[in-house]
Formats: structure tokens, C-alpha cells, sequence
């Protein structure tokens, strides 16, 4: 095996003897391994926060089998699918946001513009709203209102394909409607139902365990390696559907697969987390900008998503006291300053 | 005409797939939805030939062009390729035969001269046999063949509307198709511009020896640069054969409805149409009136 340094440095390919070649970009590369760095460590971070602050050295070591009795009820038990949730959740928005960004060819096309977590939102309430439904129902009722949601745009905005900018108006004014409609079943609601309604609707972590963990593991088990594989056919289509239909990518076929697993995705983190706001807009955007690599940058999304939500999760729990801040505020104010303020230091370098 | 029908008659009998040639559209109506641009209209682009269509506004140049290339599924009829309905080939196969540049691409934000160039490499490519040295040589060859080979490191937002073109020609290269079509390549190019991407797709055909099939607005360049013209009009075929043969002053009032002379071209011997002056022009038409 050898590598062989293109004419950019920054694309590398590795060939085998056997005729097998795999390219890979050294920047990106480099940045989706800061991000695991910085994703495991923030999540180690966050299991030994809380009311009994465990060391990051004891945090692995319970990891890894070792430590008390005690640790390992708080480790294993309470805080480590907390933090597993966050990680997925993050991942999947990440994913999610950049399959969408890239298919619309428009940083606003993101499933927080299109509505598709007004949707899982809408859903989540009509059955704490309408059937007082428990905590899996709600869930279930957030995947099916997501997954609404996305159906609803795709044919609303299907007209010999998906467009960008249909994509994202059909998006907005879908937003509008359901948002109306959230309106309407909180006002409708009792006050109990009303106060589980906005507690599930700012987003948050709180007490989540296993059983969240698993669903969402069992899912991206399937559908990331499934987006990933479609990933080529996916940067040839950000050139227009004349240039990739010409160079042999059966378009419609492959972003219909993408729409849906970005709607899976996004509708699968809504019912486990609420509607954390912003991750899906920002993470493709702070990934690229990393990355400084053209194309969907699927990879470096879904880990800078990762790693968003739980430096969020930690800042929430750390600044403001457990349980206090639900994690959404916070991805929120992070993740938009952030974005902020790369697009002002990128505008005084000449670069949009 | 009237001599080669029967002959090509008894050549279908015999084997189509000899006589015939590589690419064809057989009887195709196009249409968009409801809107039909042709009906059953037939042309052959023969083989190892730079074939340009050329036609008035709205004449269904382009939209050939679209069908040919596969973009646009005729509502009868049927395109073949290689002797079969180019619908139902693998997409990967006819990517590696017939490459297309449409007039709509978009550069992806920041990406360079190299990195556009080697997406045309993607027919040839898998999930397994991502960047071959192979790869990696046509796309140094499809830069060097349209000069832009310097410009690899660049992005492509920097360059002017000349080098882009010639970039996504230099991918379209990459793809390595003994056919390739362009839809009006020299639009929004200036005149040196022009003549210069025309040069290129000459040197592309009598060097590489490809078929090319361009669909060109200006008819003196189509003449100047062809070897085979095909004349539209509303959707059917008024003329095709060498410029020399076809261009006349009859046919250009027919396809587009100037009146000209056709001189030949001091440069190249070429038809080359010089529109008659607006007075003469206003004299012909009241005479036409007049006879009518």
C-alpha cells in the first residue's frame, strides 16, 4: 500500500496492489478526528458532571469496567446514555442537516427552516394534547408528525425533481402552517398537558436512558453507512442535475434515498431530544468551514453535530445547575455565535 | 437525398447494427408535459463527425440535444445508442460512451480547477476504485489537452467566463466518451472567447478523433467548424449534410427568415452569411407581399 500525493496537496489516494483506490481529503480527515477527540472527551466531561462529580480519569476507568459500585450506578446507569443520547442525537441532526443543506443547494434548506421539527413537534403534542399519551407515545408521535412533515414537502415540492429554492419556500410554509397548529393544541391543552407540551417542546436531555439510546443507535446503524455509501452521487448532484445526470447518477433515485434518511434522521433525534434548535443549520456550516473542502462534508457534519450537542449539554448543566437549561438554548446561542462570528472573520479575509 | 433513401433502406434489412450509426433518434416527439417541440423527428449523428445543430429560437435544438443525451425521455419514439434504447442502459455505461455539457452547472463554493476536472472521472469510478493512478493521469491530460493544467490549484469562482468553460470541457474530457454533445458552448463567451473553445472542440475531433455534437447559435461559426450541419426548424429537420453542400441563401430564409448572400469565407472557404442590408431587406419583403 502506498500513498501518492495528488496534485492538491490536500487530497491523498491510497491504492492497493489489487486495483483498489480510496481518496481522502487530509484536511477534513484531520478535522473529523479533532472532532471524535473533542466529541469523547466533552462526553467524558459531561458523565462526570452533576450533583456527584466524578474525575475524567474515574469516568474512563468505569468505562472501562473498573471503578466502585457507585460510580458505576451513576456512570452506566444515569449519566452515560444521557451522553450517548446527545452524542446520536447531535450526529443525526448533524447528518441530517448537511444530506438537506446539500440537496437543496441552500444553507437555509435545513430541516429547522423546512419544519420538519415543528412537525415532530406537532406530533409529540397532539398525543400529549389530544391522548395524554406516555413518554414512548409521545415519541412515536414525534417521528410520525416528522415524517408527515417530509412527505408533505416532498410532493408539495416535487415538480420534476426537488429544487432548491421551491424546497425551501414549500419548507417555510409548511413551517408556518404546523407552527400554527402548535399554537392551537397548547391553547386547547389542560394545564398539565400544556406544562408536558412545553417542557418536551424546548429540547432537552433530561432524563433520558436506554431506552432512547437504543432506537437511535439501531437506526443510524443502518442509515449511515447507507448515506454514505450514496455520498459520491451526492457531490456529483451539487453541480446541477444536467452535469450528474450526464456523468451517470440516477439523481431522482439517489436524493429521493437521501431525503429519506435525512427525514429518518431528523425525525428519529426530534422524538428522542425535542426539537434541539439549530445543530442541523449550524453543524454543516461550521464543518465546511473546518474542513475547507468542497461538497457535502457528510462526515465532518455528523461529528461536528456530535460534538456540539453534548459541549452544549455540559455548558448547560455547568453554567446554569443541572436539569436547569434545557440543551437547545444553548446550541442555540453557541452554535449561532460561532457561525457568527466565522462569517464576520471570513468576510474581513476577502472569503463570503 | 432521393438516390441514398432506397439504399439505407436495404441496409436496415440487412444488419442494423453495422450500417447504423452510433448514435441515433428514430421518429422521437418531444415534449415538456403538455408543450410538444417535435414530432416524429429522426437524425443521425454520423460517426467520428463534429455535427452541429443549428436552428432559430425555440426550433428544438437544444431539447435534441437533451434527448440524445438521455435528459429528455421522448414521448414516442426511441434514441439509440450503440443499438440499444438508451433508456434502458445502465447509467453508468452511457456515461462512459456519450458525455454531455449542458449550459446549466454549478461550481460547488470552493472547489478547484483539479477537483472539478477529476469529478468527471466519477463513470469510472466505485466505491472501492475511488482515485486511480489512472484516474489521476486523464484528468492531468484533460487539464494539459484544454490548457488549463496552471490553473489546477485555482477555484474555480476566481477564474473568467473563458477559463470556466474550457475547465468544464476539461471535465467532460475527463469522462473519456467517444461522444461528446455541448449545448451551446460559446454563450455568454466574447468573441475571442468563442472562437477559441471552437478551436478546441476542432482539435478534440480531428486529434482525439471524437464525435462531437454541438448545438451553436451563430451560423457562420457553425459553418465555419462543422462537418455535418443539421438544419431545424419547428421541430423537424429542414437540411443536413456538409456546410459546403447546404448552406445556401434559399435554406438560411427558410430556417431562420433573413434574406443573405452566402459568400464563401475569405479565411476558409466555408459558407459564410452576410444578412442583405435593411433596405434591401424592406424592398424584398414588399415584393414578396406584392406576389402574394
Amino acid at each position: 500500500m502506498k500513498a501518492t500525493k495528488t496534485r492538491a496537496v490536500r487530497i491523498r489516494a491510497v491504492r492497493t496492489p489489487g486495483g483498489l483506490s480510496l481518496r481522502f481529503d487530509v484536511r477534513a480527515f484531520g478535522v473529523v478526528v479533532a472532532l471524535l477527540l473533542a466529541a469523547f472527551a466533552a462526553s467524558v466531561v459531561l458523565v462526570g458532571t452533576g450533583d456527584f462529580p466524578i474525575g475524567a480519569g474515574d469516568v474512563v476507568r468505569t468505562l472501562a469496567g473498573d471503578g466502585d459500585a457507585g460510580q458505576k450506578f451513576i456512570v452506566n446507569e444515569l449519566r452515560l446514555p444521557r451522553a450517548l443520547v446527545g452524542l446520536l442525537v447531535g450526529a443525526a441532526l448533524g447528518l441530517g442537516g448537511a444530506l438537506f443543506q446539500s440537496i437543496s443547494r441552500n444553507p437555509l434548506g435545513s430541516p429547522d427552516v423546512l419544519g420538519l421539527g415543528q412537525g415532530a413537534t406537532a406530533g409529540a403534542l397532539a398525543v400529549i394534547v389530544l391522548f395524554s399519551g406516555n413518554a414512548g407515545a409521545v415519541a412515536l408521535g414525534a417521528l410520525v408528525g416528522g415524517l408527515g412533515t417530509g412527505l408533505a414537502i416532498y410532493v408539495l415540492a416535487w415538480k420534476r425533481g426537488v429544487h432548491g429554492y421551491r424546497l425551501v419556500l414549500v419548507g417555510i410554509g409548511i413551517s408556518a402552517i404546523v407552527t400554527a397548529v402548535n399554537g392551537y393544541l397548547i391553547t386547547k391543552a389542560d394545564l398539565v398537558d400544556a406544562a408536558r407540551a412545553v417542557v418536551w417542546m424546548t429540547g432537552s436531555l433530561n432524563g433520558r436512558d436506554w431506552e432512547q439510546v437504543w432506537p437511535l443507535l439501531g437506526l443510524s446503524v443502518v442509515l449511515v453507512p447507507l448515506v454514505l455509501g450514496h455520498a459520491r452521487g451526492l457531490r456529483m448532484i451539487e453541480m446541477g442535475d444536467d452535469v450528474s445526470y450526464a456523468l451517470g447518477v440516477r439523481v431522482e433515485r439517489v436524493r429521493l434515498l437521501l431525503m429519506v434518511a435525512a427525514v429518518l434522521l431528523t425525525a428519529s433525534a426530534t422524538a428522542a431530544a425535542g426539537p434541539v434548535s439549530f445543530v442541523a443549520l449550524t453543524a454543516p456550516q461550521l464543518a465546511r468551514r473546518l474542513s475547507r473542502s468542497p461538497g457535502p462534508n457528510l462526515v465532518p457534519s455528523l461529528c461536528m453535530g456530535a460534538t456540539l450537542l453534548v459541549v452544549a449539554d455540559w455548558v448547560s448543566q455547568r453554567a446554569f445547575g443541572a436539569d436547569q437549561l434545557p440543551v437547545g438554548v444553548v446550541t442555540g446561542v453557541l452554535g449561532g455565535v460561532y457561525l457568527l462570528w466565522l462569517l464576520v472573520t471570513e468576510r474581513k479575509a476577502g472569503r463570503i | 437525398m432521393s438516390d441514398a433513401a432506397p439504399e439505407r433502406k436495404v441496409q436496415d434489412k440487412n444488419d442494423k447494427r453495422s450500417t447504423v450509426n452510433r448514435l441515433s433518434a428514430e421518429s422521437v416527439t418531444l415534449a415538456y408535459d403538455q408543450r410538444v417541440i417535435a414530432e416524429q423527428l429522426s437524425v443521425e449523428i454520423p460517426d467520428n463527425s463534429f455535427t452541429v445543430i443549428v436552428g432559430p429560437n425555440a426550433c428544438g435544438k437544444s431539447t435534441l440535444l437533451r434527448a440524445l443525451s438521455r435528459m429528455l425521455k421522448p414521448s414516442q419514439g426511441r434514441v439509440l445508442l450503440d443499438g440499444q434504447v438508451i433508456q434502458s442502459m445502465p447509467a453508468k455505461k452511457v456515461a462512459r460512451t456519450l458525455g454531455l455539457l449542458p449550459q446549466s452547472s454549478i461550481a460547488p463554493e470552493g472547489i478547484t480547477v483539479g477537483d472539478l476536472v477529476g469529478r468527471g472521472r466519477y463513470p469510472h469510478q466505485g466505491l472501492l476504485r475511488q482515485w486511480s493512478t489512472e484516474d489521476e493521469r486523464v484528468v492531468q491530460e484533460s487539464m494539459e489537452s484544454t490548457g488549463v493544467a496552471e490553473l489546477a490549484d485555482r477555484y474555480v469562482d476566481e477564474l473568467s467566463g473563458g477559463q470556466r468553460q474550457r475547465v468544464w470541457i476539461a471535465m467532460a474530457l475527463a469522462q473519456q466518451t467517444p461522444l461528446l454533445l455541448l449545448d451551446e458552448p460559446t454563450t455568454f463567451l466574447d468573441i475571442q472567447h468563442q472562437i477559441d473553445v471552437l478551436d478546441l472542440c476542432a482539435e478534440l475531433h480531428e486529434e482525439q478523433g471524437r464525435t462531437l455534437v454541438a448545438v451553436l447559435h451563430d451560423l457562420n461559426h457553425a459553418a465555419r467548424y462543422a462537418t455535418h450541419l443539421i438544419a431545424l426548424r419547428g421541430g423537424e429537420v429542414i437540411a443536413e449534410g456538409a456546410p459546403g453542400e447546404i448552406v445556401t441563401a434559399g435554406l438560411v430564409e427558410e430556417v431562420f427568415g433573413l434574406r443573405c448572400q452566402v459568400i464563401s469565407d475569405p479565411e476558409t472557404g466555408t459558407p459564410l452569411v452576410v444578412p442583405a442590408a435593411r433596405k434591401a431587406r424592406a424592398v424584398g419583403v414588399a415584393a414578396a407581399t406584392e406576389g402574394s
